[in-house]
């Protein structure tokens, strides 16, 4: 475990001392801030509206932040050859791999609370609240979604030996979830023979990433979600990311790295 | 030396690496080579580029796995990562993490060691001394020359005060001053009772360090022995030896 902490704040001191995810930090930070300062509060239907806006560029933030750098780290230990010093360590591949995670994992956790913070702080300033027990749940689940995120990533950058690839195939991966997996068993249902059968599996098979999603409670001020479901809902996360890690550790196991 | 156990051991090794396209036949890296080093020895491991030096030392710290035989450190299988507690090793040519500074990096990797902040703070201070960084330890290292990575590489490579150092041409790259910085070091770990096991292809630096020297070419273990023996029995200095083995006609070497 020490040694899975010390991978991880190699991974956290290297996340903030570079430029382009700081760009992104502080853009996302800055254009929350500016897009919940806007004096609409007249209108409710205005300020849902910017809420939405707000969410919806900290959930695509959030994901390009889990996904690249997650996409990122063992290749970029390939490529800069660092993996044969560290491998050269009594450490275990599985312990890369849960250092890189981990590593990852909180980073992202740290971007996320920042981007709620300022979302609830804002609110707070403007008169409209949001309830603040409801807004530490959607951070929550928001964290506990990313944690399947990167793991995937993870063990996408496996597979894929460019980074590039990986990182397109989650966003594509993910935003199809988001977007889709919730029907898919209607569409399942009104589909005949092989094909529905298949998309019924994929339905039970796949990681129900939307259920993570609940921008709608918060820009509806709706009560906060029962803690029975909340607890559930971690559970679930943290099945699909050991999952995910398992694999990426027994692929990672067996690889020989040559130069 | 015999009844000592090895500190290293490599029984009948075989690497192949598997081929670019198929159809092809893979390439055979090293061919049953066997090889026992033994506590307190300098020992060289020579030979040519592309003779699978780097390759043995890979299986040996576990990145490449055997075709076939098999390979111990302290008695224990390189399969297992706690083989590696007491060595340290050099890899061929690494850059290590830029965005850290000589003293974060030495910290880290004392931690995967176990080692306590106090105790790594004593060795970092004076591994840093003993490869004179100590003036640009707090500098990442995307700033440092080539030289200066190279001594991070070999402070990194002490950072547990190991009992074997694995050592893949740690002269390859620098000039004549660090050439002999570092063979000062191999020296100085020597006297300390230290066994190293260390690749290279240039032969004027292995005769004054080296106790044991092994040739491979193409795979294949060609001549090992005491450094003096060989000179002796090939009545010939150890360049020109190495020159007859690897077949290259010695009158035009001379
Ligand atoms: N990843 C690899 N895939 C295929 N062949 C390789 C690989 N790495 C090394 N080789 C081949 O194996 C042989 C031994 O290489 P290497 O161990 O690097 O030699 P050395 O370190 O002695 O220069 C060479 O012929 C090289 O081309
Ligand atoms: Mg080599």
């Amino acid at each position: 475990m020490k040694r899975c902490m010390a991978l991880t704040g190699v991974v956290i001191r290297e996340l903030y001392r570079r430029k382009d995810f700081y760009v992104l930090f502080v853009l996302t930070a800055l254009i929350t801030l500016l897009l919940a300062s806007i004096q609409f509060f007249e209108d409710l239907r205005m300020v849902r509206y910017l809420r939405e806006v707000t969410l919806l560029l900290i959930w695509i933030s959030a994901l390009v932040i889990a996904v690249v750098t997650a996409a990122r780290q063992i290749p970029a230990e390939r490529e800069s050859r660092t993996i044969f010093p560290l491998l050269a360590k009594p450490v275990s591949r599985g312990e890369v791999v849960m250092g890189k995670f981990l590593g990852v994992w909180l980073a992202t956790g740290l971007a996320l609370a920042v981007f709620y913070g300022f979302y609830l702080l804002v609110g707070t300033f403007q008169g409209a609240p949001s309830s603040w027990l409801l807004g530490f749940q959607a951070f929550w689940l928001h964290w506990m979604m990313l944690a399947v995120v990167v793991s995937m990533a993870i063990l996408g950058s496996l597979l894929f030996s460019a980074p590039s690839v990986n990182s397109t195939l989650c966003f594509i991966v993910v935003t199809g979830i988001l977007l889709l997996a919730g029907h898919l068993n209607i569409i399942a249902g009104s589909m005949p023979g092989l094909w529905g059968a298949l998309l019924y599996g994929l339905y039970f098979a796949l990681p129900h990433l939307e259920l993570f999603d609940v921008r709608d409670l918060l820009i509806h001020e709706h009560p906060p979600v029962a803690w029975g479901a909340f607890a559930v809902a971690g559970l679930y996360a943290a099945v699909y990311t050991t999952l995910f890690l398992i694999a990426a550790w027994w692929l990672f196991r067996k690889k020989p790295l040559s130069t | 030396m015999w009844g000592v156990e090895p500190i290293l051991r490599i029984e009948h090794l075989r690497v192949e690496y598997p081929p670019n396209r198929r159809g092809e036949l893979p390439k055979v890296a090293v061919k049953d080579l066997s090889l026992r080093v033994y506590p307190g020895e300098v020992f060289g491991f020579l030979g040519p580029n592309g003779a699978g030096k780097t390759t043995t030392m890979n299986v040996l710290l576990g990145f490449v796995h055997p075709t076939g035989g098999e390979a111990f450190l302290f008695g224990v299988n390189v399969k297992e990562p706690i083989a590696r507690q007491r060595i340290g090793y050099l890899p061929e040519m690494t850059y290590y993490y830029r965005f850290l500074t000589a003293e974060e990096i030495l910290r880290f990797y004392a931690r995967l060691f176990g080692l306590s902040s106090v105790e790594a703070d004593r060795r970092i201070q004076r591994l840093l001394k003993l490869v004179e960084l100590d003036h640009a330890c707090r500098r990442p290292l995307k700033h440092y020359s080539k030289g200066m990575q190279q001594r991070v590489g070999l402070a990194q490579a002490l950072i547990n005060d190991p009992d074997l150092l694995i050592l893949d041409e740690p002269t390859s790259g620098l000039d004549p001053l660090g050439r002999m910085k570092v063979r000062e070091i191999i020296q100085r770990l020597k006297n300390e009772g230290k066994t190293v096991f260390f690749s290279s292809h240039e032969l004027g630096e292995v005769e004054t360090v080296c106790d044991r020297v092994a040739i491979v070419h193409q795979g294949e273990l060609k001549v090992e022995g005491r450094v003096e023996e060989l000179v002796r029995s090939h009545q010939a200095n150890l360049e020109q030896v190495f020159l007859r083995i690897i077949g290259y006609p010695t009158s035009l070497a001379a």
